[in-house]
């Protein structure tokens, strides 16, 4: 038997715009007080009409061109019905068969691409507060989050393990972050991620099967989506052996994750399942959007977290550190703004900053000069430094001869005990090889 | 001198401006004529308190600016759907009973803004559900020429305001006919703007594709005012046009249609049409051919279809439309929709079921193009097309008891155009059985200002704009 899991990952993104996605109340809700931040609009009172927020869109094509998404020509929003006390409308306007953004694709470390289904535009709920008021149980209605603009982005089921689907989840906050259209903040619920998992079986006789698929609902951190992903494949192949029970186009299940007890528990059925009657907005007219519009926006996109990398290690950065660097832009702009100095080796400074050897909120140009002195500008210096070390150990030089090659570290070791470790660890390196090939 | 109830916008502003009475006089008189006549004919389900108030700010401003706003201390009745801070708005349904708004509609604020004085909200179908107004949840209003029939629906409050002269002009709001037709049975003049040329914000929403708020008034040129100042693009409503608002009445006074082209739709004279009617419909044909327009017959698709096309997307959306009456908030349990109200809800629920929406709304909105696409085509041609608005004069009050078609049939006539987003003016053209019929002059998108400059000769060449005498009639 063959168990490959099949992921995919939907992701919802709260943008930080200044306002709701159909009104002009603050988007910004977090610990405000309840209810302050409303109108007959996101209220949704009687006769209240949606007016799309422009910023918004653009955040939805920002991302959606980062993801080299295709941005459809012609784009609408639909009403998806249910009903629900934290949905004042009794329909959230979301987009269904004509996304803004479809068909697009990011890669992984590994160089797997992962597939994008589509990313579009819709609006936040608002939130239900279960309390004790006078000694009885209430179930109290803030509205303050109702009518935030969310993107939702979706992956096809591309993923193969739950390493992948946590990359996966990394990039698209990096990406959102980069972007300056989410602040992606998971514990204030800026970012909520539903994984969909089933397993495709390949038995011994060749026969593949394909285990129910299973969404999981509303999960708030990278680590919980992971565990939920490796709590699901187990089961469904422990349930798969046990019933036999494939795929269907009628048993599709929702679940809920326990983070506490770490399994998924059923929420409901696909019997169960909503019918969200799907119909065009008659409210908002539909959206034209031309070459102009979206190559104008395509010119504002910010380097991207795996453009930004590359072009560091373009400048000679090493991978890891050039990743150290992006995830602290504090640290990367500290870089940046050195680099280009003179007597600077750009390698050098940056693991320096990545490994904090230099204190970047000090003045970076003298500790670097301090602790470069041995490393850059004496090479040979060093070079003197390691010979005599060898001279004084010919029995590890015969054995590096041998081909014992990690005994090079030996010497490295002994060098930086004399330099009192102020040799640049990347020269001493290379100055010990050198000697020793020769 | 004429009464203060007979006058018209333009004689209301010239007996104010004249000091020959005042606003508060006519403001007065208006209240009095409605104590005296609403018990009987449930026009008016709430009347503005501050109505006297206003009328004294008005007398105060003429006194000291003399009228220098549009629609200054003219008195109007507002529909139930529009929302208004301070007055109550229940669009007749019990479900919103006591609901008080928390903000304003544009379409009143812009009356507002131009000096209108709102008497009070006008009773209707409960939420626009029908086209008798016996669906209204406060009991049905009664036709002002003979108070056994009904005044048609859904803005049948607002037509019997015009016609029993309780307010000087009347706003409605037409889904299908909801202007047109109330107006034609009640013998008024009702107009429909385009679709997206009068901002729906603040109105409580039916059909929100096909929604269209209008004016029913005394004449055609009143309509036109009242459309000068509520017409155009509303940061609120993402539906309005942004096409620059035409001053309605440039067209209006003319007494020839030299150079008209108008298409007059074989299939609206209707197989079992009464004999009287069709023959008052081909009259009117022949008045606006003496007036010097060319009018052709004129073939279009059958109208029965757009009683499918609009049965299904109106459904669906006021299904949509009706969800947040979720009994969590607005103070009342669901249970309060009518038996109306719930047939609807259901059969757009229907429509839009996974499995169903291909087969209903999608081919709706197929056929719907078609016949917008028939239409343009007939525009090409021709300036307007007529019809009568509706196959036949008021009928009795209970007819549309256990009739869930009721208003299709009933309105069968003017659905096309609301389909097609059209705007179209209903005016009287004929009597039978003493009761009034309406005609209906349609023209293309936007072209606002030719529907009411036809109706407007019409109008003034014939002499079915009348009144009844409710004295004789109550």
């Amino acid at each position: 038997m063959k168990y490959s899991p099949l992921i995919g990952l939907e992701v919802h993104a709260e943008l930080n715009t200044a306002s709701k996605m159909f009104c002009s109340c603050p988007a910004d809700h977090f610990g405000k007080t309840p209810n302050s931040q409303t109108c007959p609009v996101c209220l949704g009172l009687p006769g209240a009409l949606p007016i799309p927020n422009k910023k918004a869109i653009e955040s939805c094509i920002k991302i959606g061109l980062a993801l080299n998404c295709l941005i459809n020509r012609l784009s609408k929003f639909d009403r998806k019905q249910y009903f629900y006390p934290d949905l004042p409308k009794g329909y959230q306007i979301s987009q269904y068969d004509q996304p803004f953004c479809s068909e697009g694709s990011i890669a992984l470390e590994s160089g797997k691409i992962i597939g994008i289904e589509r990313v579009h535009q819709e609006e936040d709920t608002g939130k239900l507060q279960h309390t004790v008021l006078n000694g009885e149980k209430v179930s109290l209605v803030d509205y303050n989050r109702s009518g935030v603009p969310l993107v939702e982005i979706v992956s096809k089921p591309d993923m193969e393990s739950s390493n992948e689907a946590k990359e996966f989840l990394k990039k698209i906050h990096e990406l959102v972050r980069a972007l300056d259209v989410s602040n992606a903040d998971m514990e204030k619920g800026e970012m909520r991620l539903e994984p969909t998992v089933n397993v495709r079986i390949e038995k011994n006789d060749g026969s593949i099967h394909y285990t129910p698929l299973v969404e999981v609902k509303n999960i708030n951190s990278f680590s919980f989506a992971s565990s939920a992903i490796d709590f699901e494949i187990k089961r469904q192949i422990e349930e798969f052996e046990k019933t036999g029970i494939e795929k269907s186009d009628t048993n599709k299940t929702t679940r809920g994750y326990d983070s506490v007890k770490k399994i998924t528990f059923l929420q409901r059925t696909k019997e169960e399942a909503k019918d969200y009657r799907y119909f065009p907005e008659p409210d908002i007219p539909p959206f034209i959007l031309e070459e102009d519009y979206i190559s104008k926006i395509r010119q504002e996109l910010p380097l991207l977290p795996d453009q930004e990398i590359s072009a560091l290690v373009a400048e000679g950065v090493e991978l890891k550190y050039a990743k150290i660097l992006y995830a602290n832009k504090v640290s990367l702009l500290a870089y940046n703004r050195h680099k280009e100095e003179s007597g600077i080796d750009k390698s050098r400074l940056a693991s320096l900053i990545a490994n904090k050897k230099i204190d970047i909120s000090l003045d970076i140009a003298s500790q670097y000069n301090k602790l470069g002195q041995v490393g850059v500008t004496d090479k040979t210096e060093l070079e003197a430094l390691v010979r005599k070390i060898l001279d004084a150990n010919p029995e590890v030089v015969q054995e590096y001869k041998k081909g014992k090659t990690n005994v090079a570290g030996f010497f490295v070791g002994q060098a930086m005990k004399e330099t009192q470790g102020k040799a640049d660890p990347k020269t001493l390196n290379s100055v010990v090889l050198e000697i020793l090939n020769h | 001198m004429k009464e203060l109830h007979t006058l018209s916008i333009d004689e209301v502003h010239d007996g104010l401006k004249s000091g020959e009475f005042t606003c508060t006089q006519l403001v007065q008189h208006f209240l009095n004529r409605i104590e005296k006549y609403n018990p009987k004919l449930n026009i008016y389900l709430s009347l503005n308190p501050h109505v006297l108030e206003e009328a004294a700010l008005v007398d105060k401003e003429i006194s000291e600016k003399g009228i220098n706003r549009p629609l200054l201390g003219i008195p109007v009745a507002v529909k139930d759907n529009f929302l208004i801070p301070g007055m109550p708005t229940t669009a007749s349904s019990h479900i919103l009973e006591g609901f008080m708004p928390q903000y304003e509609s544009t379409v009143t604020k812009k009356l507002r803004t131009a000096g209108a004085i709102i008497l009070g909200k006008t009773n209707m179908d409960a939420f626009a559900h029908g086209s008798s107004t016996e669906t209204s949840d406060y009991g049905p209003t009664l036709n002002p020429w003979n108070p056994e029939h009904l005044p048609g629906g859904s803005s049948g409050g607002s037509a019997a305001a015009i016609a029993a002269q309780l307010a000087t002009v009347s706003i409605g709001s037409e889904t299908a006919g909801s202007i047109r037709q109330p107006s034609a049975w009640c013998g008024t003049t009702g107009f429909k703007p385009t679709y997206g040329r009068v901002s729906r914000y603040g109105v409580v929403a039916m059909g929100s594709s096909l929604d269209s708020p209008g004016p029913i008034g005394r004449s055609v040129r009143d309509c036109a005012l009242v459309t000068n100042v509520i017409s155009g693009q509303d940061q609120y409503d993402a539906t309005t046009s942004p096409k620059e608002v035409e001053e309605y009445t440039k067209d209006l006074g003319k007494d020839t249609l030299k150079g008209m082209k108008i298409a007059l739709i074989k299939e609206y004279l209707l197989p079992d049409l009464r004999q009287d009617v069709k023959e008052a419909m081909l009259n009117a044909a022949n008045k606006l051919r003496e007036l010097g327009a060319v009018v052709d017959e004129v073939s279009l698709m059958d109208p029965k279809y757009a009683i499918g096309v609009y049965t299904v997307i109106q459904r669906s959306e006021v299904s949509s439309n009706l969800a947040r009456y979720d009994g969590i908030r607005f103070g009342h349990e669901r249970d309060r929709f009518n038996d109306e109200n719930k047939r609807r809800i259901m059969l757009g629920t229907y429509t839009l079921s996974a499995g169903y929406y291909d087969a209903y709304y999608k081919k709706a909105q197929a056929v719907r193009t078609k016949i917008i696409n028939e239409l343009d085509k007939i525009f090409k041609n021709y300036d307007a097309c007529i019809g009568l608005v509706s196959p036949g004069p008021a009928l009795k009050v209970g007819a549309s008891k256990n009739q869930p078609m009721f208003g299709e049939m009933e309105d069968v006539l003017v659905e096309q155009s609301s389909i097609a987003g059209l705007t179209s003016t209903g005016v009287p053209c004929g009597f039978v059985d003493g009761l009034p019929l309406g005609l209906q002059i349609t023209c293309a998108q936007f072209n606002e200002a030719k529907a009411l400059s036809i109706a407007d000769c019409y109008q003034r060449n014939t002499n079915f704009q009348l009144f009844p005498n409710l004295e004789e009639n109550l």
